[in-house]
């Protein structure tokens, strides 16, 4: 999960930093669980192969979400929010960071 | 037949299958009673059906936002006192979301939408299969792309291990359901999820068969045993 979050912030267009009026950024990523099957993402592979990309051995198709959060919103609410609403902890796992 | 026995059947914004569901309980000899995504309160139903549909286009997760919404409050308090309430496809997946029932649905393998008739034997007793003898197989439609039943292998052995495999497909699942596992039930065996459409299958004049019809008449013995007792 570290690697793919490296991968995503280096390629993904991050937001602006908070503001001065106490707004802070919030990223949250969500990816299926390694052991769940993702056929999207294996749907995704299977057409880098037709483009005649090679070299792209497994993807994994997830969601990325940007919140704009005011300072009454802590780490531990952060988490709350992330584990019950924006993934299911049942099939997903997810990495939470603010953007400064 | 046990008249007056009322079926609570919610609408969220993207329900399909409401006014089916509302007429199975009718054929059953039940009063469907309409509940909206918004209501506060179950209006003093015996049991509550969650239908099936794209309950807020599915946006998120399928059944996600649904299983947040204020009528939802009040179904997962009362099925976990032992209210009846069943989800059918979008319904279940609305009560794997709600923490009612163990587990998820997610995309088919293979990606394919199926749409089809299928066989499921019937393996537990519960509230909403009473009117079935365990081992008994029935055949009903399935619809749907994100059917895909999975659990961890330890929730999927209790769940065997407890007999709350309600229904398991006959043939290998399409959808690529982890043990062709295609309903569950909560321990009590009150709340019932499937992904296969029952409501659909009451009449043979607009179904493949009349088999369906059992869950909706079991509903209405198990809310009549309640109120006598």
């Amino acid at each position: 999960m570290t690697e793919v979050h490296e991968f995503h912030a280096t390629r993904v267009p991050c937001p602006p930093p908070g503001n001065l009026d106490g707004v802070a950024r919030v990223i949250v990523d969500v990816l299926p669980k390694a052991e769940i099957l993702d056929p999207q993402g294996q749907a995704v592979a299977r057409a880098m192969g037709r483009l005649g990309v090679t070299g792209v051995a497994d993807v994994r198709q997830g969601k990325h979400f940007e919140l704009e959060v005011d300072d009454t919103v802590g780490d531990a609410e952060l988490e709350d929010i992330a584990a019950t609403l924006l993934a299911n902890p049942v099939i997903e796992e997810w990495v939470v960071r603010r953007v400064s | 037949m046990t008249a007056g026995a009322r079926v609570g059947v919610i609408t969220f914004p993207g329900t399909l299958d409401d006014v089916d569901a509302a007429r199975a309980v009718r054929y059953a000899g039940g009063e469907p009673v309409g509940l909206w995504h918004d209501d506060a309160d179950l209006r003093g139903v015996d049991a509550v059906i969650v239908p099936g549909g794209f309950s807020y286009g599915d946006y998120l997760r399928a059944g996600a936002i649904a299983a947040r919404s204020p009528v939802m409050g009040p179904v997962v308090e009362a099925g976990r006192s032992g209210l009846p309430v069943l989800g059918i496809c979008n319904g279940f997946q609305i009560l794997c979301e709600a923490g009612l029932l163990p587990g998820a649905l997610v995309r088919n393998q293979g990606l394919r939408f199926v749409c089809r008739e299928v066989g499921l034997r019937v393996e537990a007793e519960t509230a909403w299969t009473s009117s079935f003898t365990v081992g008994q197989e029935i055949r009903v439609p399935l619809k749907s792309g994100e059917g895909r039943y999975v659990a961890d292998a330890a929730t999927l052995d209790a769940l065997e291990g407890e007999g709350r495999v309600v229904f398991r497909y006959t043939a290998p699942a399409a959808n690529g359901a982890l043990r062709d596992i295609a309903g569950v039930s909560s321990a009590d065996g009150r709340v019932v999820g499937l992904m296969p459409h029952p409501e659909h299958a009451i009449d043979t004049l607009t179904g493949p068969s009349a088999d369906g019809l059992g869950l909706f008449t079991s509903v209405l013995a198990a809310a009549l045993s309640t109120a006598a007792g």
